[in-house]
């Protein structure tokens, strides 16, 4: 097992450079420059010799090829550089968003699990009956509903509902506030966007649960649980539903990692200060630095949470073996 | 029925707005202290040094932290002329020595936030780090000041601004919101980077913090130096880069006013919405886009050409219909059409494409295309992936030019992409460019239609342009210099048709009623020192 796990270590190494070669060259593929946009960007006259200090401050007049040296020193040594437009260190950038995203991305899981779990069984026990139906319409509509434009009507409903009943409209708080400082307010700001993507991605996980279920329950072994006159709640919550979660932990294990950094439209929607946001902010910049971090941040996450599922596989199957 | 009650509801918020603005102080009600301003800001603070950053996601949130030496007068921002001392003593200063020399007087209770009182010194350091900066330091607004020779503080309450000829964008161009005064200790002290990271103004209010890409608070300056203001206990600058977060931000009360504008249908909304809780303030607004044809490429270095373009804009009927979609409004020249310098209607309607008779203009542009051998031209037409107005106005343009067989295809591109296109590839035919500017100086905004200038893209020269613009700037009478505009128009926009004005922004801001105290001003640069705002929550 030690030796499976150093192995998968390892060849993190490759997938990670991989990463950083693609992110590096095809963002300088992109025409534009952050010294252009900024300087000249709201159609004031730019000196042309402001914009040679600028590129050279920044390090675009060196070769392409020192750049990418640059860069990759500085991610071995854990020395992410600055940003590209607002000059403070990219790891304070990020880690400002990343709590933020963290937060909304355990948020939007529980409320994917607590909603796809148990209608996942439900369906599969019940299966071609009325429930069933309701549950699968239930889940397609999430898989159909983009979770942007379900936090779009969140958002206009709680206006226009509020009005209605209150006679004054109310929406979540748009500017973040830890958890620990004020709870209330957090979750008032975080639970909409926690319930847009969590509803989705419980769609594609009640599906996974559901099929993945009525796979096992065909097996022999549940069928010899059934003819020794075991209780069915029995044979499905302890026999079958720890086979039937394989595939359910690795769907929403990947959709945690998606939601760390993915979450780019979303954010926009509910106003949040998150990775998605910060995202769109340094393409729109060209702010190449912060860009190619973050993408690398979101390779990262994907490859440790693969990593992780992978080990948990041997805890949920112990017939496993990795060697 | 509905339509007509919404349209009559914008109408009696709009009227309210603009029968506040206009009814100045004599009806002012007492204003009352205390409260927290949130407003939404729909851009980024790329640093907080005002002398080197140029929009209003920085302007916004820092402006109030910071005085400057004059300001537009906030209780009359609309006038184009009236400007006030902030930081110095009295009125502004009439020129000496035949317009070549300014005295300001400095107030002695003006306190940088430190406690450090503020001198001529510290005037004359932010002004040198402006006009003169040294190697490597980036200043935005330098050649708004190519007039200054040289900056002199004689005893610690006065500062000299000498010229090297008299000019008329002088005045206007101290009163540029980014201007921050700056303590020359810090300067010293720490370099002239130092505030692109820091705050140490003397403003109406303290910084506490900036949660970053989040929002940025301020609180109440006890010692600022008008006193009794600001009323705000302090402000949050909240980060909002959507504008349907913007707007929701104010019907659900998240943000009380956003100061940069919002279109048309999100005001008529938030009216329906809101009633009598919502006042909209608009005006005209000193923002302008272009059409810029190239003239490197051919045909466009044919003025025949230019002109059939500019002649093939409806602008008096554009303006009518696009206002209702978009922000844009005013049918102007070179000059913001509110300004003494600015054409009348009569003066525009003699320019090329100005004429109410679109079926003459259209028929003569049809015939300059034919003559110059250009009949069913294709155009390759670049334009910023911006809504408001940059798409709209786009679009438009594309649909004027086809009825007069003239075949537009709009790139639209994001704004990095399309400003590499604009500056440096420079491979279009015509292209979207803007002029947008903060305190109305039409003699130093006018620049944008020379050759010569650094955000012209028009790639060409043009030396009786060059002359008139000399002349202008030298000339110290108002009269002459109107006369010599209206040459300067006549040439850029008609004879040799190098750039087509489309029509000037239009600036409307839907705000909480019980924001008081803020009145709206031709650029959403301008009146953001917050320290005449006050809330009327009951």
């Amino acid at each position: 097992m030690s030796k499976y796990i150093f192995k998968r270590l390892l060849m993190m190494i490759p997938t990670l450079f991989g990463a950083a070669v693609f992110v590096f060259f095809l963002l300088r593929m992109i025409p534009g420059d952050v010294c252009e946009l900024r300087l000249a960007g709201t159609g004031l006259y730019a000196d042309p010799a402001e914009i040679l200090l600028c590129q050279k401050n920044l390090g675009l007049d060196q070769p392409l090829f020192l750049q990418f040296i640059d860069f990759i020193v500085g991610y071995m040594k854990f020395d992410l550089g600055l940003s590209m437009w607002t000059g403070s260190p990219v790891t304070e950038e990020i880690g400002l968003r990343f709590e933020l995203s963290l937060q909304v991305a355990i948020m939007a899981t529980l409320v994917a699990t607590v909603i796809a779990i148990p209608l996942g069984i439900i369906s599969a026990v019940r299966q071609d009956s009325w429930i069933d139906y309701v549950v699968r319409v239930f889940s397609i509509a999430g898989i159909a509903m983009p979770s942007f434009w379900l936090g779009i009507l969140i958002i206009l409903g709680l206006l226009i509902g509020t009005q209605a009943m209150f006679g004054t409209p109310w929406m979540p708080p748009i500017d973040y506030v830890p958890i620990w400082e004020d709870p209330m307010r957090n979750l008032s700001q975080l639970i909409w966007p926690a319930v847009a993507t969590g509803y989705r991605y419980s769609a594609v996980a009640t599906r996974m649960t559901r099929s993945a279920l009525l796979e096992v329950l065909r097996e022999d072994y549940v069928r010899t649980a059934r003819a020794k006159g075991l209780a069915e709640k029995i044979i499905v919550n302890r026999h079958a539903l720890k086979n039937a979660l394989l595939p359910v932990v690795t769907i929403l294990s990947i959709e945690f990692a998606f939601l760390m950094g993915g979450l780019v439209v979303t954010e926009q929607v509910f106003n949040l200060n998150g990775l998605g946001k910060l995202f769109v902010e340094s393409v729109g910049s060209q702010d190449f630095n912060m860009t190619q971090q973050l993408v690398m941040l979101v390779v990262l996450i994907f490859v440790v949470t693969n990593f992780v599922v992978d080990i948990l596989y041997a805890w949920l199957d112990p017939r496993i073996r990795y060697s | 029925m509905t339509n007509a009650y919404s349209k009559l509801a914008v109408s009696l918020a709009v009227g309210a707005g603009l029968a506040l603005g206009a009814s100045g102080a004599a009806k002012a009600q007492t204003p009352k202290k205390g409260g927290i301003l949130n407003f939404v800001v729909g851009s980024k603070i790329p640093s907080y040094d005002g002398h080197k950053e140029t929009t209003f996601g920085m302007i916004h949130p820092i402006r109030p932290f910071y005085s400057l030496l004059i300001r537009i007068n906030p209780d009359n921002p609309s006038s184009p002329t009236d400007f006030v001392c902030d930081v110095c003593e009295g009125d502004v200063p009439k020129p000496t020595e035949d317009g070549t020399k300014y005295t300001f007087k400095i107030r002695k209770d003006v306190k940088f936030h430190n406690g450090t009182p503020m001198t001529s010194a510290d005037v004359k350091a932010t002004y040198d780090k402006i006009i003169f900066p040294p190697k490597g330091i980036p200043s935005a607004r330098k050649a708004f000041f190519k007039a200054v020779e040289s900056v002199s503080a004689p005893d610690p309450t006065t500062v000299v601004f000498k010229l090297k000829f008299p000019t008329g964008s002088f005045i206007p161009a101290l009163a540029t919101p980014f201007n921050f005064i700056y303590s020359k200790a810090d300067l010293d002290a720490n370099g002239l980077t130092w505030h692109a990271k820091n705050i140490n103004g003397s403003g109406a209010f303290k910084f506490v913090q900036e949660q970053k890409g989040s929002f940025v608070e301020g609180v109440r300056n006890p010692d600022y130096h008008f006193k009794g203001q600001p009323y705000l206990d302090g402000f949050k600058a909240i980060s909002a880069p959507k504008l349907a977060v913007r707007v929701n931000a104010i019907r659900g009360d998240r943000a009380a006013i956003e100061f940069r504008g919002f279109p048309p249908k999100h005001r008529d909304d938030l009216v329906k919405a809101l009633g009598d809780k919502i006042t909209v303030q608009e005006s005209d607004w000193n923002c302008v886009l272009l059409a810029t044809p190239n003239q490197k490429r051919k045909p466009f270095d044919d003025a025949r050409i230019r002109q059939a373009l500019t002649l093939g804009i409806d602008r008096w009927g554009g303006s009518k219909y696009l206002s209702r979609i978009a922000i844009v409004k005013t049918v102007g020249g070179v000059v913001f059409p509110n300004h003494p310098l600015a054409a009348t209607k009569d003066e525009l309607m003699k320019l090329k494409g100005y004429s109410t008779d679109m079926e003459a203009s259209r028929a003569e542009a049809m015939k300059l295309l034919k003559d110059a051998g250009a009949a069913g031209l294709k155009v390759d037409f670049s334009n910023r992936g911006v809504d408001q107005p940059y798409k709209v106005v786009g679009t438009w343009l594309v649909d004027q030019w086809k009825k007069i067989g003239v075949n537009t295809e709009q790139r639209v591109q994001p704004s990095p992409q399309f400003y590499a296109t604009l500056r440096k590839k420079k491979d279009f035919d015509v292209s979207i460019d803007f002029n947008c500017q903060s305190v109305i100086n039409p003699i130093a905004d006018i620049t944008k239609f020379l050759g010569s200038a650094g955000n012209n893209y028009g790639e060409y020269e043009d030396a009786d342009l060059e002359a008139i613009y000399d002349k202008i700037l030298r000339s110290g009478s108002e009269t002459e210099q109107r006369s010599l505009i209206r040459a300067y128009e006549t040439r850029a926009l008609s004879e040799q048709a190098h750039l087509a004005v489309t029509l000037w922004w239009y600036k409307i801001n839907p705000h909480r009623s019980y924001v008081k105290g803020w009145k709206i001003a031709p650029s959403h640069y301008l009146n953001q020192s917050l320290d005449n705002i006050w809330l009327d929550k009951g």
